[in-house]
């Protein structure tokens, strides 16, 4: 997938070691390699120069190293001082020095390479240790060369910082606390680097920090330019390079979220959203990936509301095969701190596929030929995918979601396929439930319309708000001329809404909202007067809702609804209900300055 | 003058980094010449690099050997700092 300007997104999972999620612009911290030039010395007076030129730079490293030593002593830093301490060491270390000069030498051989020699010994020696955590110290025998390289190339040392942008991601192969010390920390807004792990140099500093760091990425270093945009998710360890707009706008939500997010609200997440006079709201949440899951239930995430598996698609050349939906579903429906999981089927357009990339161009992609409608069309592409959730079905409770149901026929016609591959699967002898929930996105107005009709066809609604008020009030999300618009208290919405989920319960079909909206503190009463069974949201919203459902009574919800569906204008729905929330929770919402 | 002890290293991560560190920092202030045994691998004390590949871990037993006019007081001094867990903890 790409974003706007075209550049291709990267998803990178590696060891989120300190937590936090910001979004910047990279900046690929690299301090040596590219130029070094290996040769051989003429006559013994070239030599004995070489040696000098050695020692100079030891010299200079080591003058380097008590400076920077210093200044990391005058600040708040203090773990990392004593590998700064090893570096210096390992300057004056004789049998280090001795070798590189012997090899200069002996094979008449300048510094650049005599040093290359010298580390690949040591990485030799070092490779072979038992010991883990020594073995790894070899990375700070290739800090040390790579030093004395920079000052052998008389290069000015990069003391300077300046990529002009304000807040940048530092990504870097491995960052040492010298490094770290030469930056100007108050520019830096988080971390990503290949190599490391929990107790690397970098893991530490970011925590010191309080920055976001990934670690153990890798290949970061292979994806990332200066200038790109990326996300570091640090509670999740994932690193996202040139997220495209959908993408992006769902981290700027989780960023908002965890900004938001207190420690304390986290006591009362594990407790289920219940309102003082005992109605329960069920509470899921919105992934993409699997490594979201245990910060999910740590946020007090009951189940998965919505599994997107659009990324199997998208970070790969070929298709994913049955067992490569299979392995990845294992992942999800297997996990017993969740009551279930509602998986989509892919929700992507035809450009995601190799094979019709070639076709015209959508020029409005957002509704064209995508999700339920592209599925119908490929109908083997699906029904690999169905296969595989009927065998996931065995191990766990899985339900199934449709996105973009519009009308009656595709919810029919999709039913046809996966009572096909219920068969299919079972012919092949293998287990699978015996029963399997199936719901309809509700993201398209005229499907809200029909709701009565769909809710014959399926036992869940999951209303997807984002699309749902993007195409009620014709304001496409991307066009930052007419985001203004965008509005979830419209009372058009709010009509919609109510109307979906009036005509679900009279068939007895439960309704669960899955759009950012269920994640909006503000619209939490409004929705718990609707009488919604479950929200489904970004994880790092899901205890301040709890914390709000808890406090709440339904029939106050009702009330706030009741009156909100009076007035005829967003501004009026809005003010009434910011209003009423900052009187009832003057702790979560601050009364708007009049 | 030679004297020659041998130790169980008390500290949680064994000679890693910080201790090996150290250690060559107190080595380092006496003339005579140190080094350090391990299942019949012989490193010099002062040297940051050889001590590191001795990998002694947790529980693991380092014989020293110093060397020299000051080696009673560099056997003392290094004495000290094993027992003290190399300042740590």
């Amino acid at each position: 997938m790409t974003t706007d300007q075209g550049k291709k997104t990267f998803v990178l999972k590696g060891i989120g070691v300190s937590p936090g999620v910001v979004i910047g612009k990279a900046y690929r911290f690299d301090p040596l390699d590219s130029q070094v030039s290996f040769y051989k010395l003429s006559d013994n007076a070239s030599i004995l120069h070489e040696i000098d030129r050695f020692k100079n730079a030891l010299k200079e490293s080591s003058r380097q190293l008590s400076e920077i030593q210093d200044n990391l002593k005058k600040t708040k830093v203090t773990e990392p001082i004593y590998i700064l301490d090893v570096h210096i060491l390992l300057l004056s270390d004789k049998k280090f020095i001795n070798r590189t000069i012997n090899y200069i030498r002996q094979m008449k051989i300048n510094t650049e390479w005599a040093l290359r020699m010298t580390l690949d010994h040591y990485k030799q020696i070092f490779e072979g240790l038992d010991d883990a955590y020594i073995s790894g110290r070899i990375s700070d025998v290739q800090y040390v060369v790579k030093r004395i390289l920079r000052n052998l190339s008389g290069e000015k040392h990069e003391t300077v910082w300046d990529t002009g942008y304000e807040g940048v991601v530092v990504v870097s192969h491995d960052l040492s606390p010298a490094d770290t010390a030469q930056m100007k920390m108050d520019k830096i807004i988080g971390f990503a680097t290949d190599t490391g792990g929990r107790t690397s140099h970098t893991a530490i500093v970011a925590r010191s920090m309080e920055l976001p760091a990934v670690v153990g990425l890798d290949n970061v270093t292979r994806f990332v330019l200066t200038g790109d945009e990326i996300i570091v998710d640090g509670t999740s360890g994932l690193v996202v390079v040139n997220p495209y707009h959908d993408m992006l706008k769902r981290y700027e939500d989780k960023k908002r979220h965890y900004d938001a997010a207190r420690d304390e609200y986290l006591k009362y997440a594990k407790l289920p959203a219940v309102t003082v006079d005992h109605y329960h709201v069920q509470i899921g949440s919105n992934i993409e990936f699997i490594e979201e899951i245990p910060s999910a239930i740590t946020h007090g995430a009951e189940c998965i509301g919505l599994y997107r598996t659009e990324f199997l698609y998208i970070y790969r050349e070929d298709l994913p095969t049955e067992d490569d939906h299979f392995a990845n579903y294992r992942q999800v429906v297997t996990e017993k701190n969740l009551s279930s999981s509602t998986i989509r089927t892919f929700d992507l357009g035809g450009d995601k596929f190799p094979n019709y990339q070639k076709q015209s161009k959508e020029l409005n992609p957002q509704m064209g030929l995508r999700a339920i409608r592209f599925c119908l069309k490929e109908v083997e592409l699906f029904k690999t995918q169905l296969r595989a959730i009927w065998r996931i079905s065995a191990l766990g409770r899985v339900k199934i979601l449709f996105p973009m149901i519009t009308c009656i026929e595709e919810i029919r016609e999709a039913k046809r396929l996966l009572e096909e591959t219920r068969r299919e699967v079972l012919e092949r002898g293998l287990s699978i439930a015996d029963r399997m929930e199936i719901g309809a996105m509700i993201e398209v107005p005229a499907a809200a319309v029909i709701a009565d009709q769909l809710a014959k066809e399926v036992n869940f609604f999951s209303i997807g708000t984002n699309d749902l008020i993007q195409y009620s009030l014709a304001i496409d999300r991307a066009n930052e001329r007419v985001t203004y618009l965008y509005e979830p208290l419209h009372p058009a919405v709010l009509r919609l809404i109510k109307g979906i989920v009036d005509q679900a319960h009279a068939a007895n079909v439960r309704v669960a909202m899955c759009g950012e909206m269920a994640g909006d503190p503000l619209c939490c009463l409004i929705l718990l007067g609707m009488q919604l069974d479950e929200l489904s949201m970004n994880h790092l919203a899901i205890p301040r809702i709890k914390r709000i459902i808890q406090r709440s009574s339904l029939s106050e919800s009702k009330k706030l609804l009741e009156q909100a569906m009076t007035y005829n204008n967003a501004v009026d729905v809005r003010a009434y209900i910011q209003d009423y929330m900052s009187d009832r929770f003057p702790d979560e919402f601050h009364k708007k300055e009049a | 003058m030679v004297e020659m002890k041998t130790f169980k290293l008390k500290n949680k991560l064994g000679m890693h980094a910080r201790a090996a560190a150290a250690f060559v920092r107190v080595a380092q202030k006496f003339h005579s010449d140190i080094f350090i045994e391990r299942n019949g691998q012989t490193v010099n004390g002062k040297s940051i690099l050889g001590i590191l590949t001795l990998a002694c871990p947790l529980g693991g037993m380092i014989t020293v050997t110093t060397e020299g006019e000051d080696s009673a007081q560099s056997m003392a001094a290094i004495e000290s700092l094993i027992e003290n867990k190399f300042g740590e903890e």
